[in-house]
């Protein structure tokens, strides 16, 4: 039994359907990115999973229990299994680096605030922020921001730590030492799921690379496939396009 | 004390109020024309005239925007007597409505003269434009827009501000409510009744305003 | 023509320095009590106003309906509407509470008005990140949104307080003895009416344009960026 299942999820933006009966399942320790052209459904896909979008049908399990957005332990549930990483960082302004990873392990999970802030600490040394500690959000380059964003979800310990199109609002030098941040989470057999528009690290990083189209899941399978011998039109028309340049 | 609310005995009177909300409303119209024309003499001054004439304007809005509008017509209604300056009361509320919608007006339309952007001039001028031109089809539409919203809050706050004529005893809504309650009694009901005839008066007032201002000047928002 | 100049002395004897002091205190005090317990419930009202803590569209709608009425009713008809609805209600209190109240509705409309501008001026996607991260909505508001929202707040709020201070004149319609009526009971004594009239317009000023002059200071202040 897959560790997560999506099963037929559909979910509107008001009247407009943005996803269509995905199915979708994610084993412990895979990394699986979604990629689509823009307006896929694709970070709609990580908002509900989040909870920040109700489904409107269809369900999600973790480790073969159903999680119902609409109850409120549930969704508690759904967000201690999964955190997420926004496009636009989304640090609270108020806070420190150092604040940002504390504050939600602190006041929302109640440990305690020694043990947190070395936890905290010891991952903003992994993300290579060490000696950013104590600046605040707009006192940081983007990529700096992102890889606090990161320590703050890595902190909350998720099951799945969702990441939706991190890069996208960096300047491209910045890229780099946000890839080689998760990277590293790779290497330590963290669970993922990525939205990204970065093809050559899509297809080196993930366990399993899902086409996504108009809210539907068109294609799912290995990079290689996916990549060099995409099995559906509409994936080899967007993959044809992409790798032309 | 056994109190009933007994609408049925002020029911006769709402005509009456209605001819009092009429009242209040000239007044505002009155005022505000006068308060806008004083604002933007002001207001020029302010940002274009020379500097004795500066120092006295600015005076006058600082002084007036810091003091109670009720004290300002007491003083124009009982002490300018003193110097010769007789006046009566609905004379009197409509000078204080007027002096101190100046004074809020003058602010409002610095801060309309401030947004003018030089480089929108420059385009046009480069375009061709006469310098009568760019600002018949440049400056005006701009400033309109900037000072439209604000000026029309401020049409909403002179017309509350009206009630206060009740008390140099004008006959407004707010006076005709005090004539109401003196004759029936029923005082909770005569000012309910009134203050439901205030918010329905400045919704109208609003929804106008808003309406002009959204086909005339194209400007976004909502009434509320 | 009076001469001010030589009616000044037995103007400001002892007994109407006083008088007036007093009156200085209580307008101050009048103010202050009202705008105090108005900014708190336009907090509460703000509150119930934000989606992403009450989510019950009625209640939502029950705030913003008491915020529209008592923001369209002029003073002196709200303090009529106060005065007499604690007759009604049979209850005894003092001319101090009933304009105390009276300025706290207004403010309460007010400050129920910044109060949600200031949180909206706050990105939604620090309440996503905050949700996100399991915080309940109050949680959100106190530790992430407020922080930031704060200098938005101050400024106008302030601003309005003044506009409240100008307000307590009218509560001398029922015999609060604020600045207002003892100018007026002092001209009654026979002071003339530029005396009494023109000193507690001073005094007003003072009151007022200090708490503008703060408002603008709090304003370049809080803009500043390392303010939390």
């Amino acid at each position: 039994m897959p560790y997560l299942e999506i099963d037929n999820l559909s979910a509107d933006y008001g009247k407009v359907p943005v996803l269509q009966d995905i199915n979708l399942a994610v084993e412990r320790g895979e990394i699986v990115s979604i990629i689509g052209p823009s307006g896929s459904g694709k970070s709609t896909l990580l908002r509900v999973l989040t909870g920040l979008l109700k489904p409107r049908a269809g369900s999600v399990a973790v480790a073969g229990e159903k999680l119902r957005y609409d109850s409120p332990k549930d969704l508690r549930r759904a967000r201690e299994k999964f955190a997420i990483v926004f496009q636009q960082f989304n640090l609270f302004q108020n806070m420190t680096a150092l604040r940002n990873v504390t504050i939600a392990p602190t006041i929302v999970q109640k440990r305690k605030a020694a043990e947190v802030e070395a936890e905290a600490r010891a991952l903003l040394e992994k993300v290579g922020l060490s000696h950013r500690i104590d600046a605040y959000p707009d006192e940081m380059s983007g990529g700096q921001q992102q890889r606090v964003a990161i320590a703050r979800a890595l902190a909350l310990k998720p099951d799945i730590l969702h990441l939706d199109e991190v890069t996208s609002a960096l300047d491209p030098e910045l890229v780099s030492e946000v890839l080689d941040t998760i990277r590293l989470l790779a290497d330590d057999g963290m669970t993922m799921m990525i939205v990204s528009h970065e093809m050559g690290f899509v297809r080196e990083v993930s366990s399993k690379v899902v086409f996504m189209a108009d809210g539907r899941v068109v294609e799912v399978g290995p990079p290689e496939q996916i990549f060099d011998n995409p099995q559906t039109q509409r994936c080899t028309d967007f993959v044809s396009r992409i790798l032309r340049h | 004390m056994n109190y009933t609310l007994q609408f049925g005995q002020v029911t006769p009177y709402l005509w009456y109020l209605a001819g009092g909300a009429w009242i209040a409303l000239q007044l505002a119209v009155v005022a505000f024309i006068i308060g806008w024309a004083i604002g933007l003499v002001c207001a020029s001054i302010t940002e274009y005239g020379p500097k004795p004439a500066r120092i006295a304007v600015r005076s006058y809005v600082v002084f007036v925007l810091n003091t109670p509008l009720l004290v300002q017509i007491f003083f124009i209604y009982f002490a300018l007597p003193d110097y010769g300056i007789l006046l009566d009361s609905y004379d009197a509320v409509l000078i204080g409505l007027a002096l101190n919608a100046g004074a809020y007006m003058s602010e409002i339309q610095r801060a309309g003269f401030r947004s003018i952007r030089r480089e929108e001039i420059e385009a046009a001028e480069t375009l061709g434009f006469t310098r009568v031109q760019s600002i018949r089809y440049v400056v005006v539409p701009h400033i309109l827009k900037v000072l439209y919203p604000p000026l029309s809050n401020q049409f909403i706050i002179i017309t509350m501000s009206t009630s206060i004529a009740a008390i140099f005893g004008v006959e407004e809504l707010t006076g005709r409510a005090y004539n109401i309650n003196s004759i029936t009694f029923r005082s909770l009901e005569v000012f309910s009744i009134s203050a439901v005839y205030y918010i329905v008066l400045t919704i109208v007032a609003s929804t106008i305003l808003y309406t002009v201002g959204r086909y005339f000047f194209r400007i976004k928002g909502s009434v509320f | 023509m009076p001469s001010i100049l030589e009616e000044l002395p037995r103007f400001f004897n002892y007994y109407n320095s006083i008088f007036l002091a007093k009156a200085f205190l209580y307008t101050l005090v009048l103010s202050f009590v009202g705008c105090g317990v108005g900014f708190l419930a336009g907090f509460v009202l703000a509150i119930l106003r934000t989606r992403r803590i009450n989510r019950w569209a009625g209640l939502r709608w029950l705030a913003t309906l008491w915020v529209e009425v008592w923001r369209r009713i002029p003073f002196l008809v709200k303090l009529m509407v106060v005065f007499f609805a604690f007759q009604f209600a049979g209850g005894n209190v003092s001319m101090f509470t009933v304009a105390a109240t009276t300025i706290a509705l207004s403010a309460s409309a007010f400050s129920a008005e910044n109060i949600r501008a200031g949180i909206e001026s706050v990105h939604p996607n620090q309440w996503d990140a905050a949700e996100t991260m399991n915080m309940g909505g109050l949680t959100a508001l106190r530790r992430v949104i407020l922080p930031q929202a704060w200098s938005v707040i101050i400024p106008p709020s302030m601003t309005y307080s003044v506009g409240l201070v100008k307000s307590t004149s009218i509560a001398s319609q029922i015999g609060v003895l604020e600045m207002t009526s003892v100018a007026k009971i002092l001209n009654q004594k026979g002071f003339s009416a530029a005396l009494c009239f023109g000193s507690i317009l001073l005094m007003y000023f003072v009151i007022c344009y200090s708490l503008n002059r703060l408002a603008a200071y709090m304003e370049v202040r809080l803009a500043l960026p390392r303010n939390r």
